[in-house]
């Protein structure tokens, strides 16, 4: 079985890209010039040495003991939280900048929903002197101010979506709409493994720096490469994407992938679409997605807002379909709960989508020996305030 | 001959219409139909609408999701249209995404449109060679024409494989833009009008966004076949309802 995506751009039978006409070109460009760009000796080396010198890679495999003892199991912790900005986003916005530059273009635009990928652009643009454009739902922007702020203060441009649901879906609507009108000059930084391909393909690449520096370091942790398993939580997917992109066909590996179940997978307020998606097209790919019996797209919910989208990309929609990964639900409150009780443990504050992957350790027994890796997507900073309101702190 | 491939041979300017179905009301759609075709419109294309349409601007937008909020949905607007061929005789061709018409199965929707007299289809996210490669037999199985979009940034070379693979017109997206973000025709306009005309396609061309009147009617027309009407429809309907259609139609044919 092949999971990685293939010269059509599928991963299965998800994938693809269903998009206007008014696309076809910038779309095309990128397909074309993607692989010779990211294989060219000067684009690995400044795309290295940015992730060193500027994200402060490699980010850190940490042995969390006081975890692993509660939970008789070995768990190690992919310290994303600790780079420039907080989150793994910002490997991919500095490859797709350092992408945009090769092909000519001066202005970036990119959706955002907690507003992460919206600040890790916003900072590449400022590192590279691009013209930036977030386009981030109106609710999102009135619940997320201080990340708005960040934008500000790096010099993006925050532009409210202010059509359907006003979240992350309708950013992404505005931000594709923004890239019809403006087909020559512009490159649009998607944040997630979604939209047409190439996208999928290329963020999960410049993810795939996580599994590339869990194998070595994991070696020498344990004097070996590949652990028993490796857990991400998924939202649209990209660090998950990431975590899992060098482990793929180790049959030795296990992968999870940790999905919001909101309120409760039934509950209505959800955003488990491994249960509750069916095929369909959002954003320009065939994939899992959320929707009505008759084809209408419906609205997430999760309290973390990285989570908060009604598909997941095409490569996990594979991987679960094919039973290459096992997807596992969490509920605010078992994810915000899984949160305080790594501040505790463990002294570190994790992002409320990184907890949902924590969580998972109370739904599921591993063995004493058993070597689990899981990707601490993010820093629980921007998290703040709903960490107090919820417990009241 | 299907209708489509009929009124093409006709010796005038075609005026297509867009409306959004389920928009201002849900039950509005027949009778939006009748009163466009007696007020002299040649094609008519009804917008099923989508929760999530990336192609459209703030117009049709909001008509997509005020239609939904009606109620409108894919078998609400078949069952509207059961009788439609009892009344009206000019081409009808539903334009909408691709994933509710994926939803409802393809090949089930073809065969519907079929029944029911519908004469073609558009669906912007539908890209040409996914449907050359899987769908094109399904349509032809139903006598459907599928009707593709260029823009001035597409390539001669892409817009002769459309052309090969179309069986109707080709819909000229005017500029690079969503719908009803520009209104009048420049310069650079002529030159991409008169540089398709050349190419000589075996499709005539019917040119879309960016016509609401009379003035950009004829503009539009001067190179090509025909031209279509959207946002500016749309937000007439907004402002005015569906009593005065046949002012705005005259306004558009002068």
């Amino acid at each position: 079985m092949n999971y990685n995506v293939n010269e059509k751009g599928y991963y299965g039978e998800f994938g693809g890209a269903y998009i206007p006409e008014m696309l076809y070109p910038n779309v095309e460009e990128l397909r074309q010039n993607y692989l010779k760009v990211m294989a060219e000796p000067e684009f690995q080396k400044e795309f290295n040495q940015l992730l060193k010198d500027y994200v402060g890679r490699p980010s850190p495999l940490y042995y969390a003991k006081r975890l692993s003892k509660k939970y008789n199991t070995k768990i190690y912790l992919k310290r994303e939280d600790l780079n420039h900005t907080g989150a793994h986003k910002i490997n991919n916005t500095i490859g797709q900048i350092l992408m945009a530059k090769r092909l000519g273009k001066t202005r970036i635009i990119a959706e955002t929903g907690a507003g992460q990928h919206g600040v890790a652009t916003a900072t590449v643009c400022a590192l590279m002197g691009l013209e930036c454009i977030v386009y981030m739902g109106e609710i999102d922007i009135a619940r997320q101010a201080p990340n708005v702020a960040r934008m500000k203060m790096l010099g993006a441009k925050v532009v409210p979506a202010t059509s359907g649901s006003k979240t992350l879906k309708d950013a992404t609507n505005e931000a594709i709409r923004d890239w019809i009108n403006n087909p020559v000059n512009t490159h649009y930084i998607i944040g997630s493994a979604i939209g047409p391909h190439p996208y999928p393909d290329m963020v999960t690449r410049f993810q795939a720096i996580i599994s590339e520096e869990i194998k070595w370091q994991l070696k020498e942790h344990e004097g070996k490469e590949n652990p028993d398993y490796v857990v991400a939580c998924i939202g649209g997917g990209s660090n998950a994407a990431g975590t899992y992109y060098h482990f793929l066909h180790e049959e030795d590996v296990n992968i999870i992938a940790v999905e919001a179940a909101g309120l409760g997978i039934h509950s209505g307020e959800s955003a488990a679409t491994s249960v509750l998606g069916r095929e369909g097209i959002i954003h320009g790919c065939k994939t899992l997605l959320m929707q009505t019996i008759d084809g209408q797209i419906t609205e997430p919910y999760s309290i973390s807002a990285g989570l908060d989208y009604p598909g997941v990309g095409p490569m996990h929609a594979h991987l679960c379909k094919t039973g290459r990964a096992e997807f596992m639900s969490i509920t605010d409150d078992e994810a915000m709960n899984a949160g305080l009780e790594l501040c505790k443990l463990e002294g570190i504050i994790p992002a409320i989508e990184s907890s949902h992957a924590l969580a998972i350790f109370e739904q599921k027994q591993f063995k004493p020996n058993d070597v689990v890796v899981l990707s601490l997507s993010g820093r629980g900073d921007k998290d703040l305030q709903n960490y107090i309101e919820y417990f009241k702190i | 001959m299907n209708r489509i491939q009929n009124k093409l041979q006709e010796n005038k300017k075609l005026l297509s219409i867009y409306f959004t179905a389920g928009y201002p009301n849900l039950n509005d759609t027949v009778s939006i139909i009748q009163d466009l075709e007696k007020n002299g419109v040649d094609l008519i294309e009804i917008g099923l609408p989508f929760s999530d349409p990336l192609a459209d601007g703030p117009t049709i937008q909001h008509s997509s999701t005020q239609a939904l909020k009606n109620g409108m949905t894919t078998e609400i607007l078949f069952n509207q249209l059961k009788d439609i061929r009892q009344t009206v005789s000019i081409p009808l061709i539903i334009m909408g995404y691709f994933n509710p018409m994926l939803q409802y199965g393809v090949e089930a929707f073809c065969q519907k449109c079929q029944e029911l007299g519908i004469d073609g289809l558009i669906i912007p996210d539908l890209p040409v060679d996914v449907y050359h490669e899987e769908y094109q037999s399904t349509f032809i199985k139903y006598g459907l024409t599928n009707i593709f979009l260029i823009t001035p940034q597409t390539s001669d070379e892409r817009i002769r494989y459309i052309d090969s693979v179309s069986n109707g017109f080709i819909y000229m997206v005017s500029s690079a833009s969503t719908t009803g973000a520009k209104s009048g025709f420049g310069d650079e306009q002529n030159q991409y009008f008169k540089r398709i005309a050349n190419l000589n396609l075996k499709n005539p061309q019917i040119v879309g966004f960016g016509i609401s009147n009379n003035q950009t009617f004829t503009q539009a027309t001067a190179y090509a076949k025909g031209a279509i009407i959207g946002s500016a429809f749309v937000k007439y309907l907004k402002t005015h309802g569906t009593n005065s259609i046949s002012g705005f139609v005259k306004t558009v044919l002068g």
